[in-house]
């Protein structure tokens, strides 16, 4: 007789969501399968990989890193359409960092101006981030939801602190939110329901449950991701099924194994090489334990994933 | 069922400072609350009281006494304090019972203590090694314990197996785990072990009008699977068992009548028995 593989059948599905407009509109989830588990059922649409550029120069971006955008990234114009062209990124995340009280403390207005400024430059979607401070996220983050209307961004990312203010202004400007708790799949499910519960659609939503890198707590993000995935699919929890963001880059590049020089880690290896290999690495776990959306930096890592991806789906 | 009336504890604002003034008035408006609500005995929890933990312990004991004719359970972990309460404890209501041992060496001398005064002991299944995983990792330690009761002089008749009920907030998979552990423990001993719960701990961090909810659906299914006594409220208890034929109802399948309590019952079973995720939200789902 000859052998025939089981396969598992789920009762719920990943709703899909689509970002930008246009012909550069990418579409993301609406498997109802594990991921990359194609033989069993429907995984209509290819994780995505968003290039990450910031609204300062990345002074604060190990130099293993920040060397791949030199002559671009004193500009978040011209570094997001270097991305664009090219890396030939399918999506942009414009992170506002600048705007963070503690940093260059950047006004509402400014941040209006790049996000409306790198909007023209570009034609894939955009994902804007705030600089996760939940007070100035709240006016940096509706002003500029108000600038991008009707480009279909994602907005993020709202947390329990801030959400009723930026699920409001994401939801008045038609675009997508990205819902952030930190390593928690209750609060990750209750910050859902609550969003939802504002009126906002429940299928316009990106559930963050929180980044981590390799080796500084990666496996409670792992964790927490495919729990999250296993209640969409086994227990069709229509408030888990949002397509699961890995914010990658900005946790792996602050990690003392991406910025050891050779110099005191000669054990280590080549510093640039190992910096490649711990975003590469972390990115595709979480790709493996549910992730739909990656946030990245270096664009050899980037393109790593990539072939990860073309060889799984 | 025997309910240990839990609210007087060192954790309730109103309860420490009636303790640190020796103020009997709330102490005794409380005890007298919980027994009049069917408790069968009372439970005294003064905390780790390292300085003074002798003296507060016997005057708990007097000041439930000299009002509820019920024996009280000791809850804290200083030794001494044990000892004195257990001193003074009038035991012709009922013999006391110690909160308590497990598997941890240091816990071992409570059984000496349960020994020589006659009472009956808490076994905690927890060993040094921090919380077991589920209801098998339980039934090993609660194992450990019996050996150890037995060796001490205590007869597992006295020994009170406790399974540790989590939070379901944080630790929503235990909730099941605990219910399968009760089922589990009676089955090691003929006859059946007793076993005990801190109940209200399942929703503990929950909003506070999901609190008695969670408290009395779960008391119900511990109670299904052969539960001997809670520490709980016992307000709460009488009503959880006014509705337990409503969730037995629940549980066969039928549908309720009034449909805002059959919602009630099958979303709160649903996150005990994790069918859904737990979300402070879920009756609203």
């Amino acid at each position: 007789m000859a052998f025939t593989p089981s396969k598992e059948s789920y009762a719920g599905k990943v709703y899909a969501l689509t970002l930008g407009t246009g012909d550069k509109a990418v579409t993301v989830g609406g498997e109802n399968v594990l991921p990359f588990h194609s033989f069993e059922g429907e995984t209509p649409n290819r994780p995505l990989v968003a290039m990450e550029v910031q609204d300062v120069p990345p002074a604060d971006w190990p130099e293993n890193v920040r060397k791949a955008y030199e002559g671009v990234s004193d500009d978040p114009v011209k570094w997001a359409k270097h991305c664009q062209d090219v890396l030939k990124a399918r999506a942009i995340a414009l992170r506002l960092i600048g705007t963070h009280p503690d940093r260059e403390n950047r006004s509402a207005e400014d941040a209006v101006k790049t996000v409306k400024d790198v909007l023209a430059a570009i034609s894939v979607p955009l994902i804007v981030l705030g600089s996760n401070h939940a007070e100035k996220d709240t006016a940096v983050l509706v002003a500029v939801a108000e600038a991008a209307k009707d480009r279909n961004c994602v907005i993020g990312k709202a947390q329990e602190a801030n959400y009723k203010t930026i699920a409001a202004a994401a939801m008045a400007n038609n675009h997508k939110l990205i819902a952030m708790s930190e390593l928690d799949i209750n609060l990750s499910k209750q910050l859902n329901i609550l969003i939802s519960q504002m009126g906002f659609d429940k299928e316009k939503l990106i559930t963050d449950p929180m980044c981590s890198a390799l080796g500084y707590g990666l496996e409670y993000t792992y964790s927490v991701m495919e729990r999250i995935r296993l209640a969409a699919l086994t227990q069709n929890d229509v408030t888990m099924q949002q397509p699961l963001l890995g914010d990658v880059g900005m946790y792996v590049w602050k990690v003392k194994e991406t910025q050891a020089p050779e110099s005191d880690m000669p054990q280590w290896g080549s510093a640039e090489e190992r910096g490649i290999l711990w975003e590469a690495e972390t990115a595709t776990a979480l790709l493996v334990s549910g992730a739909e959306v990656l946030i990245m930096r270096h664009p050899k890592a980037a393109e790593a994933v990539e072939k990860v991806i073309d060889e799984l789906v | 069922m025997l309910i240990i009336g839990e609210k007087l504890s060192i954790i309730a604002k109103r309860v420490r400072e009636a303790m640190m003034k020796k103020d009997k008035g709330p102490i005794q408006e409380i005890a007298l609350r919980q027994a009049k609500e069917g408790a069968g005995m009372i439970d005294a929890n003064i905390g780790p009281a390292e300085d003074g933990g002798e003296d507060l312990m016997q005057w708990m004991v007097t000041t439930i006494q000299e009002v509820v004719q019920l024996p009280v359970c000791l809850d804290t972990t200083n030794f001494k304090a044990i000892e004195a309460g257990l001193q003074v404890h009038n035991s012709q209501w009922g013999r006391p019972l110690i909160n308590s041992t497990s598997n941890d060496p240091e816990r071992f001398p409570i059984l000496e203590l349960g020994a020589k005064y006659n009472s009956q002991v808490i076994g905690l299944t927890v060993g040094k090694g921090g919380l077991p995983a589920d209801a098998e990792e339980r039934c090993a330690i609660a194992a450990e314990i019996m050996g150890r009761a037995m060796e001490y002089g205590v007869p597992l008749e006295d020994l009170y197996l406790d399974p540790l009920v989590l939070q379901i907030a944080t630790s929503q998979d235990h909730a099941r785990h605990v219910i399968k552990a009760i089922g589990m423990f009676q089955e090691m001993n003929d006859p059946p072990m007793k076993t005990v719960v801190g109940l209200s701990n399942i929703s503990n961090g929950c909003p506070k009008t999901l609190r008695p909810i969670l408290n009395k659906y779960y008391f119900i299914l511990l109670a299904e699977a052969g539960l001997t006594s809670a520490i709980a409220d016992s307000h709460e208890m009488a009503e959880a068992l006014n509705e337990r034929s409503l969730v037995a109802d629940v549980l066969a399948g039928k549908t309720l009548s009034d449909a805002g309590k059959m919602k009630e019952i099958s979303k709160t079973l649903d996150v005990i028995m994790g069918r859904t995720l737990y979300a402070h939200s879920y009756l609203e789902m």
